[in-house]
């Protein structure tokens, strides 16, 4: 396996584009991503696209052919692929194509993830988003996957696990760091009284507990040419990419609040990216909801540290242990297939010291999770700078 | 587009709570499934037919503000978690209460309803609801 890195990253703004088409939006952050690479489009050798459900959002399948074309790659004729795994489409396509590049087969390829979902009225979106479980043993009998957020929250809490204020704190992190981000979908701080004082989507999760619904794209090259690494001013390394999965259905699984597929993916990326969890300084977790962004740091750090992090505030980007500093999805913002992309954006942003504001001094080492569902596909990548 | 074989397919599954046992382990499981996950190719061969007897206890539960487009005009509704007397969690609406009634560990028993009509063909399918057992 060959050495890759990422050379270049691009974005589009997440949030309400109702002058944005997908094709748009695919291309906008395509041409960033290249632009940033300093390369052209002929030194593509691929291109991988992460999208979960334009089929029903837009009635568009063939997203890859589509993609390509609307990035002007059609004279080229360029291999594209499109990858579909729920909400962790992102972390997915990254992850093959990141084995392409590492095998020797592709050298430079462009990974993109897109989402385009306000061309359908809220419930319609609500019910695709379903589409991400299981359709003849939950969805059918009417839950949402907020729904099932709220049922794993009310069971912990019944349990003395956790208390309301623990995930409802996941949020306020979110907002704040969201603040800082000019690409966010919200910019906009909250106060825990905010989260729950708002209406409820599923009780006990409001709508500031749960991510919007959003539009967007971003795009990384990765790359194992060497005139392109050592071109780029500070090439981040794509030091472990791993993908598990656990029983479609939540009520299936061993405990409702276990994130499995987390525990396992977390666990073989850190041990290929040979470091440990201590040495991670930012952390982009899959905070669909406030409740499973909780579970997610539960997972890494056990319950006890987790709580600790939580309620001492350790999670913020001057802090600790900064935990989505790009917003998460909260506040960045939700677009599907495009949000395991994203993270891989904040994280170079953050590792080449380019983040801004909300930049964490030093940081080495990324952890990312980008999620399908509640943990059904879990995606763990590991990113870091010499 | 309508999808009516798709739900005749499970209606035994819905209408009856028949799951499936898996007489190499003895891991008893609904939804039915044809390869036990513990087992695995041990299991071929050895998955049976078991129907639940539709009793069991809260496990969670959540009160649903936001429902789905075939579910939006039921809003507020109750969905859970029970927890069977058989083993296997099974995710359905409890009907006939009122939230405030519901608590985790409350007994209840299965009932067959309707559970929503299917778009504009309005073929309405039917399917297992909870009720409190009082
Ligand atoms: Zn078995």
């Amino acid at each position: 396996m060959r050495d890759v890195y990422i050379v270049g990253v691009g974005t589009t703004k997440f949030g309400e584009l109702w002058d944005k088409s997908l094709r748009d939006l695919a291309t906008e952050a395509g041409l960033k991503a290249i632009t940033d690479a300093g390369i052209y489009s002929e030194d593509v050798n691929a291109l991988y696209g992460a999208n979960t459900s334009a089929g029903q959002f837009i009635d568009q399948e063939h997203i890859a052919s589509l993609i390509a074309d609307a990035a002007g790659l059609s004279e080229l004729g360029i291999p594209s692929i499109r990858i579909e795994a729920g909400s962790a489409s992102g972390g997915a396509a990254l992850h093959e194509a990141y084995l392409a590049v590492a095998s020797g087969k592709y050298d430079t390829v462009v990974v993109g993830g897109v989402e385009k979902m306000t061309d359908v009225p809220p419930e319609e979106a609500n019910k695709i988003i379903g589409g991400s479980l299981d359709a003849e043993w939950e969805t059918f009998f009417g839950v949402t996957e907020a729904s099932l957020a709220a049922m794993i929250a009310k069971r912990l809490e019944y349990e003395g696990k956790i208390r309301r204020e623990d995930y409802a704190s996941i949020p306020v992190v979110s907002h704040r760091h969201g603040s800082m981000n000019e690409t966010s979908h919200f910019r906009n701080a909250i106060k825990l009284e905010d989260v729950l004082k708002a209406s409820y989507v599923a009780q006990p999760l409001t709508v500031f507990d749960s991510a919007p619904l959003s539009d967007g794209a971003s795009a990384v090259v990765i790359s194992a040419n060497r005139t392109l690494i050592n071109a780029s001013e500070n090439p981040v390394k794509i030091l472990s990419s791993e993908i598990s999965t656990d029983y479609l259905s939540l009520h299936d699984r061993s405990s409702i609040h276990s994130i499995n597929a987390f525990k396992r993916s977390s666990k073989k990326a850190l041990e290929s990216a040979k470091i440990t969890k201590e040495k991670v300084d930012i952390l982009e977790l899959h905070d669909s909801y406030s409740i499973v962004g909780l579970l997610q740091l539960m997972e890494l750090y056990g319950e006890k540290e987790a709580l600790d992090l939580v309620r001492n505030e350790e999670l913020y980007w001057n802090k600790s242990r900064p935990t989505n500093t790009s917003g998460g999805l909260k506040a960045h913002g939700n677009p599907l297939g495009a949000v395991g992309i994203y993270q891989v954006v904040e994280a170079a942003l953050q590792l080449r010291g380019k983040a801004g504001q909300r930049q964490v001094k030093g940081a080495r080492y990324a952890l990312l999770h980008n999620m399908g569902g509640i943990g059904a596909t879990s995606v763990t990548t590991v990113l870091g700078v010499e | 587009m309508s999808d009516v074989p798709r739900f005749w397919r499970e209606s035994n599954h819905r209408y009856r709570l028949v799951g499936t046992k898996c007489n190499n382990c003895g891991s008893i499981f609904f939804p039915p499934r044809d390869v036990c996950p513990k087992c695995r190719r041990e299991s071929i061969g050895k998955m049976q037919e078991l129907e639940l007897s539709g009793y069991g206890e809260v496990y969670s539960y959540t009160i649903v503000h936001d429902g789905l487009e075939p579910f939006k005009f039921q809003v507020p509704y109750i969905m859970a978690m029970i927890k069977t007397d058989e083993g296997p969690l099974i995710t359905g609406q409890i009907v006939d209460a009122d939230p405030s009634e519901v608590k985790i560990g409350s007994r209840v028993r299965v009932t067959l309803r309707r559970i929503r009509e299917e778009g504009k063909t309005g073929i309405i399918q039917y399917g297992y609801k909870f009720v409190l057992e009082k």
